[in-house]
């Protein structure tokens, strides 16, 4: 009864392309942000934010990113790490050489910069496909953290070799280092989430969007019916870096505050990412969040059932961890391929049925 | 610059060494990947994995001790017993034979006509399973591996060398012996798959799954035979590996280095594969000797094997010995 298009009419062509055309899922889309917006950040606390939203928040938008790659272009990617490295460095840089200038505008930059480095990494999948590009990927990655480990000027020639994220704030709100308030650093991931989520929705809704799928769907068809693949997949790249960027940026600046970059950026992050999409599932922006909340909250889920509950060591927990989600990664492709946003798409296809499935 | 130019002989022989272990980590890629079109990311686990088991065998650990004594509340750890490493060998074949069976009766067997990037992410998968697998059973703490190889220096090559040049090339026993190992190995691969019957199915399933399946060749039996032989390559090398580095997680990051052998290599060639990796092996150590720790700041084998596939790809994307790939629409 909820959940139809039957009364909905659309009057104008706006409003017949806009990205919820069901008007029950606009709905449940405002309320969700009203509650992202203006519930959470009131009842949200220290132990909450750090283990849970911020997380998630940031790890959504580095698999917004990713899937922009690889499950709209088709372009496997292994350097998801590598780049939030440079994100994350990049922002290092501009936080202590501009102390003055806003942190929005910081982590906007080094998107963007980022991106830069993206693009010239991108620049062999003209030539490379599939599994080459995957470990043409790995080059970077492995480049990009010895890189960051080697060269002094990026850290600042600190004696650690570690970047520490230094107190900044925007319109007067503390947003980085030890003594910031939970909300603010909640609200500053939720608006670069929303943003890059609202982004990417409407870039794949495009001409952009459909040339990506055209070169993911099969290359040479597509370069035969007049895509540009130098363009498309080069934006590919520009565009999945700029959100992995910063991703990276938010990752070091807001939630850790300090990195080492090969703990941090190397190459397991690549994979977590990775996994996040393929649970989510490939091509869907929907996919990328509820992958990244899977991924993230299932260690936590694990260390309070089997920590707290069970009182198992840790480090037994942690492998179950790992077999977990091994298992489930098999799982999910031997049984649903196209992950977690396949399944809310029967889901709604069923609601939209019921209570009469004939 | 003879003391120069005999320190760089002795970085280029190091090299190669180190690539035939390179090598003997792409050989079970290549054997599956051939065989089943499914690039396998879990070898170096798999080597981990038998490694571990191996040491496990030997030392009479009882497997999920941990996680038994968790769960129960018990204090058991080992069987009190030791294996002779022949035996342990051998049962760890074992293991990874019913590894084998399990992968292809509950994993592949249901992703038959998936995409190959499908079947990689697959793998993927697998190698975290195993991963987790291996460490709850025997734990995840660093083991030294001894099957009585020999270790050290090798005297008698520095006794020559330094009665020769003047200057006593260092180069580890151990290296010597997986090197034979590693050729032996290749050898034992090449007359299995020309010479017997098996072999030729395998081949067949290689070269042309349905044609295969239609002369009468069981492709569910290939493939586990297949995979179990790669489970024995991943044995060995993880034996060798082992022996040099103890064995710990570390030893699953092989397989990444193992990606641009395949890549300088081609996927489908065996030879390709001892290729790439000398070639592999020797460059990353005359990079780092020659440019990487004078001028870089050293540590550069960590990617240059991966730039190096990087730029010899964008000018040959098939490898040195791989098939032409060719596109259809």
């Amino acid at each position: 009864m909820l959940y139809r298009e039957a009364g909905d009419f659309s009057t104008t062509y706006p409003q017949d392309s806009q990205t919820f055309p069901i008007r029950f899922d606009r709905y449940r889309y405002y309320v969700v942000l009203f509650i992202a917006i203006v519930v959470v950040p009131f009842v949200i606390n220290d132990y909450w934010v750090n283990s849970l939203f911020m997380p998630f928040l940031i790890y959504a938008i580095a698999a917004i990113g990713l899937n922009i790659l690889t499950g709209y272009c088709g372009q496997v990617s292994l350097g998801t790490g590598g780049f939030m490295a440079v994100g994350a460095y990049a922002c290092y840089k501009l936080m202590t050489g501009f102390p003055e200038v806003s942190m929005f505008i910081h982590v906007l930059l080094s998107g963007l910069i980022t991106a830069a480095v993206g693009v010239l990494f991108g620049l062999p999948s003209l030539r490379i496909k599939g599994f080459y590009l995957a470990v043409a990927t790995l080059a970077a990655q492995f480049f990009l953290v010895w890189m960051f480990n080697r060269v002094s000027w990026f850290y600042n020639y600190s004696a650690s070799g570690q970047i520490n994220a230094p107190e900044r704030d925007t319109f007067g709100i503390l947003i980085t280092g030890p003594s910031t308030e939970a909300w603010a650093t909640y609200m500053f991931c939720l608006i670069f989430t929303i943003f890059s989520a609202v982004v990417a929705r409407n870039l794949t809704r495009g001409s952009l969007g459909r040339q990506w799928m055209a070169i993911r769907d099969m290359d040479i068809a597509a370069e035969i019916i007049g895509v540009n693949p130098l363009k498309a997949k080069l934006t590919a790249f520009a565009v999945s870096s700029f959100f992995v960027g910063i991703s990276g940026a938010l990752f070091f600046a807001v939630y850790l505050g300090a990195v080492e970059v090969g703990e941090v950026f190397g190459i397991t992050k690549s994979f977590i990412v990775l996994f996040m999409i393929i649970i989510g599932g490939l091509g869907s922006i929907f996919g990328s969040f509820a992958g990244a909340a899977f991924i993230v909250m299932l260690p936590v889920v694990l260390k309070i059932v089997g920590v707290d509950w069970l009182g198992w060591p840790t480090d037994i927990v942690a492998h179950l961890n790992l077999v977990i989600v091994g298992l489930l990664i098999v799982v999910f492709l031997i049984a649903e391929p196209h992950g977690l946003a396949q399944l809310w798409r029967v889901a709604k296809e069923k609601l939209r049925l019921w209570p009469f499935p004939h | 610059m003879p003391e120069q130019l005999a320190f760089t002989i002795e970085v280029f022989l190091n090299g190669l060494m180190a690539g035939v272990l390179y090598a003997l980590v792409a050989l079970g890629f290549v054997l599956i990947y051939k065989a089943s079109g499914i690039f396998n990311y879990a070898q170096g686990v798999m080597a981990l994995f038998a490694a571990l088991t191996l040491v496990g065998v030997m030392e009479g650990q009882v497997p999920f001790a941990h996680l038994i004594n968790a769960i129960f509340g018990t204090e058991i750890h080992h069987f009190g017993w030791h294996v002779p490493a022949f035996a342990a060998i051998f049962v760890t074949m074992c293991i990874m034979v019913l590894f084998s069976w399990l992968v292809q009766r509950f994993i592949f067997r249901y992703l038959v006509g998936q995409e190959p990037i499908i079947l990689f992410m697959a793998t993927i998968g697998l190698a975290y399973f195993l991963e987790g697998v291996g460490d709850l059973m025997w734990g995840s703490d660093i083991k030294t591996l001894d099957v009585g190889l020999p270790q050290g220096i090798n005297t008698w090559l520095d006794e020559t060398t330094f009665n020769a040049l003047g200057y006593g090339f260092f180069i580890d026993n151990l290296d010597i012996v997986a090197s034979l190992v590693a050729a032996l190995l290749v050898a034992g691969l090449v007359i299995f798959a020309q010479y017997t019957k098996q072999g030729r199915a395998m081949r067949a399933v290689a070269d042309d799954h349905q044609a295969a399946l239609s002369v009468g060749v069981s492709l569910n039996f290939i493939w586990i035979l297949v995979w179990s032989l790669a489970g024995f390559v991943a044995l060995v090398a993880g034996i060798m590996w082992g022996a040099k580095s103890g064995v710990q997680f570390s030893l699953s990051l092989i397989a990444l280095k193992a990606l641009p052998v395949l890549m300088l290599g081609g996927f489908t060639s065996i030879p390709g594969a001892i290729v790439g990796g000398l070639i592999i092996g020797v460059g990353e150590k005359l990079f780092e000797f020659l440019i990487g720790a004078p001028y870089l700041g050293g540590a550069t084998e960590n990617w240059f094997a991966y730039m190096l596939a990087l730029i010899f790809l964008v000018f040959r994307p098939q490898g040195l010995f791989g098939e032409k790939i060719i596109e259809r629409v």
